[in-house]
């Protein structure tokens, strides 16, 4: 891989390393969210069925993280576990708490909360590795495709999820409901690319931010129509923007419980 | 020299029929279309690998598992192990050798065909019938799903189909 990074222009390297960071962050603060619900899950086999998507979502993680260290931009794990908050380009919705309390303690997570992140955020995932699959930066294309496979499940999962509690009960209705409200308030940053827009836009990296919405609403309609329901509208302008490093204090928090172990000895062989 | 080549190639191939999926002791990686490539160069062999799922917590262990047998191969002298993801991985990568050593392990290996919707059928490893239903499309690792058998009464998993058409 160190010959294609001979060959790339710098500003190309530089759209391509942000992009990388964002798709990497994404899935790496998703699947530690979806980690902390293991065994708290609703029941057994949705315990199992998650945790594998968690499992899942860490290797695609993996993968977009050893691009960039291939890339010549450090070691993978240190660039999951030792960056900043700062340098994250993670969307904020990826990096939001589960719910009230500590997973250790006594953790009052919100399900439905759960149920409509997941659904949303792997359908964003969904367009933008249908974009990616004809990305300008070969490995991410090859990549994408693989990621494809295993996506498929996932989005299984979560729209049956999705379409089975908002068909059931007033109650989980309104849970659902008020999740949507929720997760809407944080999508302002899922299709933005922050301040890396023009530059990655521009050298053919992946579609345009307005085109993978258009995307997402159209793949989300029939699912909406079909539980009488119309597709929330994505904020123009998000309220804090994770591409450009703007993050939550849950950000600060999840880093620091994830990365603990690691930075105790970053030399440890595991 | 070719021919020396050739069955440098050939002996490397054949350590590698001893590397084992680690849970499954029935099916080697080659027979599980792990391998892609085998380059000999003088007395240093490069080995291939395609990963099955990216998030497969087993790859460190099947990168080292085939080092240590490629190693016992006294003309080797150096080896080295990569996982690239292209060509992706599929399911029909599974050789029928494949398919019989997951059958004696109790997995109904994947099917060979997707219905239009992107659904799939499979029959229970134990006793053939087709009287099976799905438990969880997930299971115990990223690559089986959860099936029971109505016929038998068995608990049964069967590896995940994964196809580029997905």
């Amino acid at each position: 891989m160190s010959s294609t990074e001979n060959v790339l222009s710098p500003e190309y390297k530089e759209a391509v390393t942000n992009l990388l960071f964002q798709l990497a962050d994404d899935d790496f603060l998703f699947s530690y969210r979806g980690s902390e619900w293991l065994g708290l899950a609703p029941h057994i086999e949705e315990d199992v069925a998650s945790s594998s998507i968690s499992q899942d979502s860490m290797g695609h993680a993996t993968m977009y993280y050893t691009l960039l260290e291939d890339l010549g931009l450090g070691k993978a794990d240190d660039l999951a576990h030792l960056r900043p908050v700062q340098e994250r380009k993670n969307s904020v919705l990826t990096e939001r708490v589960n719910g009230e309390g500590y997973y250790m303690e006594t953790p009052q997570y919100d399900w439905a909360y759960a149920v409509v992140r997941s659904y949303f955020y792997t359908q964003a995932k969904k367009v933008k590795i249908d974009s990616l699959r004809q990305s300008s930066y070969t490995p991410l294309a090859e990549a994408a495709v693989k990621v494809n496979m295993e996506l498929f499940y996932h989005m299984l999962h979560w729209k049956t999820w999705f379409v089975q509690l908002l068909s059931s009960t007033d109650e989980a209705k309104k849970k659902m409901n008020d999740a949507i409200e929720l997760v809407m308030k944080d999508f302002g940053d899922v299709f933005s690319y922050g301040s890396a827009k023009q530059a990655i836009e521009s050298n053919g990296l992946i579609a345009s931010e307005e085109e993978l919405k258009d995307k997402w609403k159209a793949n989300m309609a029939p699912v909406f129509e079909s539980i009488g329901m119309e597709v929330p509208a994505i904020p123009e302008a998000p309220a804090a923007n994770g591409r450009n490093g703007d993050h939550s204090e849950d950000l600060t928090e999840a880093l620091s419980t994830l990365s603990e172990v690691y930075r105790l000895d970053p030399v440890a062989i595991w | 020299m070719t021919a020396t080549v050739e069955s440098a190639n050939q002996r490397v191939y054949e350590a590698l029929m001893n590397v084992k999926d680690p849970e499954i002791d029935t099916v080697n990686i080659i027979d599980l279309g792990m391998v892609e490539e085998v380059v000999t160069e003088g007395n240093n062999v490069k080995i291939v690998l395609l990963p099955t799922f990216l998030g497969c917590p087993a790859l460190e262990i099947i990168k080292k598992n085939t080092v240590n047998a490629v190693k016992e191969l006294p003309e080797i002298a150096e080896v080295e192990v990569e996982f690239i993801f292209h060509p992706p991985w599929t399911s029909d990568r599974i050789s029928e050798n494949g398919h019989k050593g997951l059958r004696a392990f109790g997995i109904a290996p994947p099917p060979k065909h997707f219905e239009e919707d992107g659904t799939w059928h499979i029959d229970c490893p134990y006793c053939e019938s087709t009287y099976v239903t799905m438990e969880n499309i997930f299971g115990p690792t990223a690559c089986r799903s959860i099936l029971y058998c109505k016929s038998c009464k068995n608990v049964f998993e069967a590896m995940k189909p994964v196809s580029t058409l997905m």
